[in-house]
């Protein structure tokens, strides 16, 4: 059997039980990346020299003294939003294209601490801004399952490069699905944690208010151990929550679901949802019924809400972050301009592609005197309500299953002409992110047409361990997580 | 919520973008037509409602203020457009008279 057709955990224990060396790992992964790259395009960079020296370096060790922690070894692919130092990181932008951070962001040290190895960092729609990776400054990646779909996104490099098996796994950020979606679209797992879960120290910001660095895995249990990896309290940043991260994979071994309450919102089953997606929805609810769960209707009511919410108050936040950008410090500067004003100007005109502009004039025009109150304002009231409907949800039921996305994956090219549509493809996923709950997407069936369908589950604040429970007793009792592309 | 052009080039100015005139056109009518669909926030009342600005509800979160090991100048500098010595290169900011 091929190594590349190992998850994580199964490599992991492969690998400590010393039946492969690391060099040998990543030679079988660059050889899967050299034989599908071409036609899926996951990739912004591939770190394959510095791959094969860590390899060797490890193996080099290991055979001196064994000791080996829970990622030695691991090929993982990094969302290129996420700081590595020495390695580029440009966010899919003209703007960052030759950035090199002179720093590891938090995530990224963790993983390094524990010797795994970096195969690439992987596409995305440029500063994380997009449903599809078609707004990334380096073209679009490619659905594995059907080369002419979008990926999903904004982390869709990622979720692409885990279902065409170029990496064990991969981690995404999620601003408002951006982990969730592709997970959903490319028929892998993603998982959002808690806002404050995983430290965003050296995630490149979008929304700092929304946005989570998580997992995308090829089943439960490696999103499990992924996430153990990189959770927990980090002093640089302060948004950062500082409580016991449980052991995830623990929590795994219960197979029953009895006594666990899930709650289905009627709101998520209305019209533009995709009849062959609430089919293959209703089917995963009555097998979380067999399972034992106790299944009962809930009311989200401002639903309807979160999107609009979510694009005042992610675009004004994006709009003061990325006041950074100004051709001064790092990053594209325009040439031959006449003083620091034009400079500025000029610069943001030529380093931002049409989507991060659009959002930046948004997010200026919601924050500007005169509109402040009546936009910005007033989605920072609603979104009191939306996250109010949570809480009360959460008094009567302990997960919240939904469809993870309307539909399945859409063609390249299908929503570009119109933004509101594209935004609004969203619609499941965003208001988790304006309530800072953990959630997770995971495949639940295929389309007649063989695109996989996406599961969401979630959870309470801090409670990933249930809601990964309950989504490994869901995927143990299924077959869906073991069907892989043939990618053609 | 009805963009004009006047209000884009305004807005364009406050973010420091310059852009072009089929910019300013397309961005009028898509701003107009996502504006609009914001609107129908205000068919919830707020009243009494506490803003949210960030979930997890922390305020003033404290360190000892402790000297550590920060950024050296010149990984600092590595990726400046324009460096000159130990510093950043800017257009001229102040005019001669």
């Amino acid at each position: 059997m091929s190594l590349h057709k190992l998850g994580l955990v199964e490599l992991h224990k492969k690998f400590t039980a010393g039946e492969v060396t690391a060099t040998e790992i990543v030679r079988a992964y660059f050889l899967r990346i050299s034989q599908v790259e071409p036609r899926v395009k996951a990739f912004v960079t591939q770190t394959k020299d510095s791959a094969y020296q860590q390899a060797e370096e490890l193996d080099q060790k290991l055979k001196v003294w064994r000791k080996t922690h829970l990622l030695t070894g691991m090929p993982l692919a990094v969302k290129d939003n996420i700081c590595t130092d020495g390695v580029p990181t440009t966010c899919s932008s003209q703007m960052l294209r030759h950035f090199v951070p002179p720093y590891d962001a938090t995530v990224v040290s963790r993983l390094r601490s524990q010797e795994y190895i970096l195969v690439g960092k992987t596409n995305l729609d440029e500063f994380a801004m997009g449903s599809s990776t078609e707004n990334s400054a380096f073209g679009p990646s490619r659905n594995p399952w059907n080369l002419h779909c979008v990926p999903g996104g904004s982390s869709g490099g990622s979720a692409a490069a885990v279902a065409a098996e170029e990496c064990a796994a991969a981690l995404g950020s999620d601003t408002g699905g951006s982990i969730r979606q592709p997970a959903a679209f490319c028929g892998v797992v993603g998982v959002k944690p808690t806002y404050g879960r995983v430290s965003r120290y050296g995630l490149i910001a979008f929304a700092s208010s929304l946005d989570q660095i998580g997992p995308i895995t090829r089943n439960v249990p490696d999103a499990a151990f992924l996430l153990q990896a990189i959770a927990g309290h980090d002093p640089m940043d302060s948004t950062s929550i500082d409580r016991p991260v449980p052991d995830y994979l623990k929590a795994l071994q219960r197979r029953d679901l009895k006594k666990v309450r899930v709650g289905v919102p009627v709101e998520f089953f209305t019209e533009g949802l995709d009849p062959e997606v609430e089919q293959a929805v209703r089917a995963a609810i009555g097998e979380l019924k067999q399972l034992g769960a106790e299944v009962k209707e809930i009311r989200l009511p401002r639903t309807d809400a979160a999107v609009a919410v979510y694009y005042v108050i992610a675009t004004a936040e994006a709009s003061s972050n990325l006041a950074r950008f100004d051709g001064v410090k790092f990053g594209f500067r325009a040439k031959e301009t006449k003083d620091l004003l034009e400079l500025y100007m000029k610069t943001r005109q030529e380093g931002f592609g049409p989507e991060v502009k659009r959002r930046i004039m948004l997010g200026t025009y919601v924050l500007s005197a005169g509109y402040y109150d009546a936009y910005y304002g007033k989605a920072q009231a609603v979104r009191t309500l939306v996250c109010q409907d949570f809480d009360a949800a959460f008094k009567e039921v302990d997960l919240i299953v939904t469809p993870a996305t309307p539909t399945p994956a859409f063609k390249l090219g299908e929503k570009c002409e119109d933004p509101l549509q594209m935004y609004l493809s969203d619609i499941f996923t965003i208001s988790v992110n304006l309530a800072g709950l953990p959630a997770i997407a995971l495949p639940c069936g295929f389309s007649k047409v063989g695109l996989p369908i996406g599961l969401q589950l979630i959870g309470r604040a801090f409670e990933e361990d249930t809601m990964l429970r309950a989504a490994h007793a869901y995927e143990q009792s299924t077959a869906w997580h073991r069907q892989r592309p043939s990618i053609r | 919520m009805e963009i004009t052009q006047q209000d884009v080039e305004k807005v364009a100015q406050l973010a420091r973008l310059a852009l072009t005139a089929s910019e300013k056109e397309t961005f009028a009518k898509q701003l107009s037509q996502i504006l609009s669909h914001v609107d129908q926030l205000n068919q919830y009342d707020t009243t009494g409602i506490e803003p949210t600005a960030t979930v997890m509800g922390q305020v003033n979160v404290f360190r000892a203020d402790i000297v550590r090991p920060s950024l050296p100048v010149e990984k600092a500098l590595a990726n400046a457009p324009e460096r000159e010595s130990d510093g950043f290169v800017v257009p001229k900011i102040i005019e001669e008279r």
